[in-house]
């Protein structure tokens, strides 16, 4: 379906990164946002706090991240569309209910515009350090689709595409975001609400004999109904059956969690967006992500100016991990070259999807600024030898 | 018409396809069950609208018993998740059914916000004194002297007054009744459903299994027998004047009944203020999910 108008800023603005996150919840529908403050996240929702009255809808500044990562998820089964923004101490905090999204299959959004850490951290200067805790954070099994924009524009059109994936999967999906991707203030064109596609919430159209809350077909993804409308569905965090109702069980844990796993992995395919440039001769693959996918850019140039063949695949899907892609790039590459503003992160993914087909370097920064193009250059020089 | 053919009246309020439930001989949260059911048809409120909202524990598992829109949430998270299902949609009535130690101690900050904020939310705390689920733990709420798992000498920390905590957080309705009181209990939950803003109950509740075993006070039975005994009803008491103490007297009755703007009508307030006209009520875009 198309974008609801009134949540639609169409035209061309010079704004930042959380700013432009903001216009992409509202033009994917968001009706709903909970917050709780934090550096250098906090202009989301600050916009959204100032936008969503005269668009319709409603903002909450909870007590806490714990709070605030749950009440959008009563606002998700009360009918809106939600999400939460926050940043590496606050996203610590919402782990449990990340966990309790995935389990429940409540689609929402949570935004992580990262910080350096651990802990308190460097409140103000960017890392990309949280990308497995986004991952693996919450306890048990589950999958989540994580998204990582390097542009406010892309933080626009990632957020809204966020918001799509959550409703087409019924399943928390993370924009992961840097600091300096946050603050940085580019050029945003925002289209007109005809021009962008909204997946609409998958609401039963079943009478209330015949609904199953959890029971699917197909693609593994159930249909939801809304409090209100007379199902009297029952939601709980505990390992349930297709009715809804706790049944613990090996049988029943098995069923449930395998599905929670496949209704992504099988999709993959599908959630993998990549940003690829020059890999069909490439001796050598660079594999970044956000803010630092702008530094690597740089460096790609400056190494095929000196006639290096190398090439650049940057990722805008992070989880579910593009490994398919990397195994078949490990098969005709000698080496991949990752940056991360992290100690050793997505690295690790690379290098297990690669199975030592291809050597794999790392570039880890412990985060507060961004790579020189300069190290990442000598780096490739060296895989290329 | 034979015996057997008669209809227990809560019945249709209950999932009968989860019986039996999981709760111990003795233990009071089925009464305050059977109370709220008793409210509902009572108060004549359109079962449609009501969404249940529990957190972890004991009580926690009251939302899979009802037959109603129910939410087993996270620990100590049921306030929070109510608060989002009710701004979402503010023609639900939505209930929160949790236990003291949910709602009071790891939910505790929760409860405090959501009273201040005054949030539409009917809240039925069942108190028990203990963490039950776990197996009997000191909660926020154990008398002092009280033997628990983890207070093996005595419980020795100063417990919460609950209906002081949330009326001077900012409740408009507070009572508490004993799983004794079971024509009260319903009676007040019914009322609540009439009142607009935070509304919480406390339901003092034997576990016979932990609490009165390890501290020597009898069955379900010899508890009704001390609460019959020492309740007191005294509605409009000072909350400050009825806190618990191990054996000692039960203040009974309702003793907050007031009234201030709620959550939705601040904010509406505020916005049509500020904004006028440019304003829109959120409630005119609820589904925005197609």
């Amino acid at each position: 379906m198309q974008a609801d108008p009134r949540g639609v800023l169409t035209g061309t603005h010079f704004i930042d990164g959380d700013h432009a996150c903001c216009e992409g919840a509202l033009a994917a529908g968001a009706r709903f946002a909970a917050g709780y403050p934090i550096t250098p996240s906090t202009e989301v929702v600050e916009r959204f706090a100032a936008r969503v009255p005269v668009v319709g809808g409603t903002f909450i500044q909870m007590e806490d991240e714990l709070a605030a990562s749950i009440t959008l998820q009563g606002a998700v089964w009360g009918g809106a569309k939600a999400f939460t923004v926050t940043s590496g101490p606050g996203f610590s905090l919402m782990m449990e209910h990340i966990g309790y999204a995935a389990m429940t299959e409540t689609p929402c959004v949570f935004v992580d515009v990262q910080r350096g850490g651990p802990s308190t951290g460097l409140p103000t200067l960017p890392a990309q350090a949280d990308m497995m805790q986004a991952r693996w954070g919450s306890h048990g099994d589950y999958e989540i689709i994580a998204l990582c924009p390097n542009s406010p524009q892309e933080c626009f059109d990632l957020t809204i595409r966020a918001f799509n994936f959550s409703e087409e999967f019924r399943v928390p999906v993370m924009l992961m975001m840097d600091e300096v991707v946050g603050h940085m203030t580019e050029k945003v064109v925002i289209p007109a609400a005809d021009q962008i596609e909204v997946v609409p919430r998958r609401h039963t159209r079943k009478s209330i004999e015949d609904y199953l809350p959890y029971a699917t077909n197909g693609d593994g993804v159930p249909e939801m109904a809304h409090a209100g409308e007379g199902y009297n569905f029952h939601v709980t965090g505990l390992t349930h059956d297709e009715r809804g109702y706790p049944n613990m069980t090996p049988q029943t844990q098995d069923k449930l969690v395998r599905r929670l796993q496949s209704k992504i992995l099988d999709a993959a395919d599908r959630i993998t967006l990549l940003d690829e440039e020059g890999l069909e001769d490439a001796e050598v693959v660079v594999i970044s992500y956000g803010i630092t996918s702008r530094v690597a850019q740089r460096a790609v140039e400056l190494a095929r100016e000196q006639g290096l063949r190398v090439g650049k695949l940057r990722l805008i899907t992070c989880w579910p991990f593009p490994e398919k892609r990397i195994r078949e790039l490990a098969t005709k590459t000698k080496a991949f070259v990752v940056p991360e503003l992290n100690l050793g992160q997505m690295v690790r993914e690379v290098e297990r999807a690669a199975g030592g087909r291809a050597r794999t370097f790392a570039i880890p920064h412990a985060g507060g600024s961004v790579h020189r193009p300069e190290d990442i250059l000598r780096v490739i020089v060296e895989a290329t030898r | 018409m034979s015996i057997l053919d008669v209809v227990n009246p809560v019945e249709p309020f209950l999932r009968t396809d989860r019986m039996p439930h999981i709760w111990c001989p003795g233990c009071g949260i089925g009464t305050t069950v059977n109370c709220f059911a008793r409210a509902l048809i009572e108060s004549k409120v359109d079962l449609q609208s009501i969404a249940l909202v529990s957190g972890i524990g004991c009580t926690g598992r009251v939302a899979g018993y009802v037959k109603l829109d129910s939410f087993h949430t996270t620990h100590g998270r049921a306030i929070p998740f109510a608060t989002g299902l009710k701004l979402a949609n503010p023609k639900l009535n939505v209930v929160v059914y949790s236990g003291d130690g949910d709602l009071s101690a790891i939910g505790g900050n929760h409860l405090i916000h959501a009273a201040r904020r005054n949030i539409d939310l009917k809240v039925i705390c069942v108190n028990n004194l203990i963490y039950a689920m776990t197996g009997g733990q000191t909660a926020p709420t154990t008398p002092g002297h009280a033997i628990t798992s983890t207070s093996p000498y005595g419980a020795f920390e100063p417990a919460f007054n609950l209906p002081h905590l949330v009326e001077a957080a900012g409740a408009v309705y507070v009572a508490r009744w004993t799983t004794f009181h079971v024509r009260q209990l319903a009676r007040s939950i019914a009322e609540a459903f009439q009142k607009k803003g935070f509304s919480f109950i406390e339901v003092i509740s034997p576990c016979p299994t932990l609490y009165q075993r390890r501290n020597r006070l009898g069955d379900g039975l010899d508890t009704m027998k001390y609460y019959k005994e020492k309740s007191k009803v005294r509605h409009g008491a000072p909350t400050g004047e009825v806190g618990l103490t191990m054996m000692g007297e039960i203040v009974v009755g309702k003793f907050v009944d007031r009234d201030r703007a709620d959550y939705q009508e601040l904010l509406r307030a505020q916005m049509v203020e500020s904004l006028g006209e440019r304003y829109v009520e959120p409630s005119e875009n609820v589904c925005s999910c197609g």
